[in-house]
């Protein structure tokens, strides 16, 4: 088991480094020079040539990720060059490890950004998973045991046409109608649990989390439904029945069991996935989590805080696959350590 | 399902074989005949189908009715609009000559811009579906039919694409990667850049599923006989490859196709959103309803029509992906 894990983690570090490396590849690959935005659009040829400096982008692109890489092991320095380091030691920043990146345009660390803006989607990002959870295995119990019939069929199609409607269309409808025009929830604007305490937080946090839930409910009805009926189709639960068992006790405790085990895998890429931020539902809602920052960022070709987010946001799927792939094996004994 | 007396006929037709005479016709059904059975059996799949044929021609037939002058999705309308430009007259302004009104702000045909826009969304997701289906069965079948490192590098490729948020660089790559398209690839700029870019990038991130797929259906096409045969009879590793086992994976790749279609429409649509698809006056379904929005509260048909036609086509084209499954599949998923 062990073995396992390390393995595992190894081949993880590798696909990160070599996420790392494509990000770098990708960006720095265009004919569009990344220092011409960094400055403004009013910017000398001068002031072009020092921003360059400053974010190191004068260095051939391999050398640039070389020190990315350093700075995310052992923290960095900024500005990138050594000369203009010593020539005002005062604007020198310092971005701890694990450094993502320092930001020209907000003067800011990428570290700094990322830790303001994260709070807001690991909330939107949890409550939603609460809610698409419950919502999509009790429902798609529901349908399972109902086959066939009219419930099932409901629940599975409106679940699939919440679905289909684009989620800024959905997001839209809400914010417009619900809170504005109707008036029956209040407009959300984001509210830390610092601040309003957790009923305010939970409140504001009801509308843009079912929007996101809405988004991944189908897929879990459907998930849920097909994994139930499969398990109930299994030996022992003839078994479990044959010896007079409750029929909700067969569900409950014998084919439920064997079918959530395959939905851990579906949660965790989902949620880690998430983590990095809801980029539609944020922009809609104006909820500055790291999808609103990688909208504004893109928007303003902040490079740096671009491929901060994304290697963020990739080591974060890479960390759960590996958590998703170790714990199957805790979970299922059939799993075999290959 | 009720499949048991075709699968019947069948397996009689076949243990009759060669002694069966001739005179006695017994009707043999091919797996395929049998799944076509089973799909026209299917009342909801039907319809979806219907529809989804219905969508195809709809947009085949726009452009020429823009053409003819039928449609008119480029005129303004100033004289149908009010002080504050929005539409005269109820339910956005729905007249005889303008079915579903017309757009607030500067009074295009709302019927004529959403029914151009099905052919541009339809163009978008239909070419980005077809490279990623293309892409993905190569890497598939590449991948499971040679194994070894071959297979080990392509496995670790598809972790690598899947680790990428793809919103995110869908959105972060636009602006590199239309520099990219029209300085160096000497694209037009504008729309057919941005058109480009979206079938590309929507392309090269979404071939993951259809390549694990495919490997797993080669993974035991490879050790059939007939694969054996021609490997005996010194077949190159082409022909293997696209004559042997490729013509075997039409049904998985049917069916994933007809599964990233509609996820491509609400990726088109998203991205739109976004301002990173084709920009108007070019319509698609996903920057109507984008523009639409600002409009949510006081012009609800046209809010409501662009989003409706996604949500229809999105249902439509994933009930379509699950009979096809079924009719193909017909031991799993009762």
């Amino acid at each position: 088991m062990w073995a396992y894990i390390v393995r595992r983690c190894a081949v993880g570090l590798a696909l990160l480094l070599a996420l790392t490396l494509v990000t770098f590849a990708l960006f720095f690959a265009s004919p569009v020079d990344p220092a011409r935005f960094a400055c403004g659009k009013n910017c000398s040829e001068q002031q072009r040539d020092q921003a360059r400096k400053a974010l190191g982008y004068d260095k051939p692109v391999y050398e640039q990720w070389g020190n990315f890489v350093k700075g995310v092991v052992v923290g960095r320095d900024f500005p990138a060059d050594p000369e203009l380091r010593a020539a005002a030691p005062e604007v020198v920043t310092h971005c701890e490890a694990p450094c993502l990146g320092y930001s020209h345009l907000n003067a800011r660390t990428v570290n700094e950004l990322v830790k303001d803006a994260a709070p807001v989607s690991i909330s939107l990002a949890v409550v939603a998973l609460v809610m698409w959870l419950i919502g999509g295995v009790l429902f798609g119990i529901l349908a399972a045991v109902t086959k066939g019939s009219f419930m099932d069929r409901g629940i599975v199609g409106l679940t699939l046409v919440a679905y289909a409607f684009p989620t800024f269309f959905i997001a839209v409808f809400f914010l417009k109608y619900l809170a504005v025009k109707w008036q029956v929830m209040p407009y959300p604007a984001y509210t830390s649990i610092e601040e309003g305490g957790i009923a305010a937080w939970m409140l504001n946090l009801l509308m843009p989390s079912f929007t996101l839930a809405l988004v991944f409910m189908a897929g879990y009805v459907r998930m849920t439904r097909a994994f139930v009926l499969e398990s109930m189709t299994e030996d022992y639960i003839r078994t479990a029945r044959a010896k007079g068992l409750q029929g909700r006790k067969v569900l409950f405790k014998h084919g439920l069991r064997a079918a959530l085990t395959p939905l851990v895998t579906m949660v965790g890429l989902d949620f880690a996935a998430l983590l990095a931020g809801a980029i539609i539902t944020e922009s809609v809602f104006a909820y500055p989590g790291l999808g609103l920052l990688t909208v504004q960022a893109s928007a303003a070709y902040d490079l740096p805080t671009i491929i901060g987010v994304v290697i963020l946001a990739g080591s974060f799927v890479i960390l759960a696959n590996i958590i998703v792939d170790i714990s199957y094996a805790f979970i299922d004994p059939r799993v075999r350590l290959g | 399902m009720t499949t048991g007396t075709e699968l019947e006929s069948h397996f009689i037709a076949t243990d009759l074989g060669p002694e069966a005479p001739e005179d006695r016709k017994v009707a043999s059904k091919s797996p395929t005949q049998l799944a076509l059975a089973r799909f026209r059996k299917d009342k909801l799949s039907m319809v979806s189908f219907v529809i989804v044929v219905f969508y195809f021609l709809a947009a085949l037939a726009a452009p020429f009715l823009v053409q003819a002058g039928v449609l008119n999705p480029f005129t303004t309308h100033d004289e149908l609009l009010d002080a504050n430009t929005l539409p005269l007259g109820g339910f956005g302004g729905i007249s005889w000559d303008h079915p579903l009104g017309v757009e607030p702000g500067v009074g295009r045909d709302v019927l004529s811009r959403v029914w151009y826009g099905i052919t541009f969304s339809l163009a978008i997701s239909l070419s980005a579906t077809l490279l990623a289906v293309i892409i993905g069965v190569v890497a598939g079948i590449v991948s499971g039919a040679s194994g070894g490192w071959i297979d080990a590098i392509i496995g670790r490729i598809i972790d690598l694409t899947l680790a990428f948020p793809q919103t995110l660089m869908l959105l972060a790559l636009s602006s590199v990667a239309l520099a990219f398209i029209t300085e160096v690839l000497g694209v037009p700029a504008g729309d057919p850049a941005r058109a480009l870019y979206v079938i590309v990038v929507l392309g090269l991130f979404g071939w993951t599923g259809v390549a694990r797929i495919v490997r797993g259906q080669v993974l035991s096409l490879r050790e059939r006989e007939f694969v054996h045969a021609a490997q005996l009879l010194g077949a190159s590793k082409m022909r293997l490859y696209f004559r042997e086992i490729l013509p075997n994976l039409w049904a998985p790749i049917l069916v994933t196709f007809t599964l990233i279609m509609p996820a491509f429409v609400s990726a088109e649509a998203a991205l739109a959103y976004l301002g990173v698809s084709i920009h108007p006056p070019t319509p698609t379904l996903g920057n109507i309803l984008r523009d639409s929005l600002s409009y949510a509260q006081n012009d609800f048909v046209y809010f409501f029509s662009p989003a409706f036609l996604i949500a229809v086509i999105v249902v439509s084209f994933n009930l379509l992906g699950d009979g096809v499954r079924d009719a193909l599949d017909p031991k799993g998923h009762q």
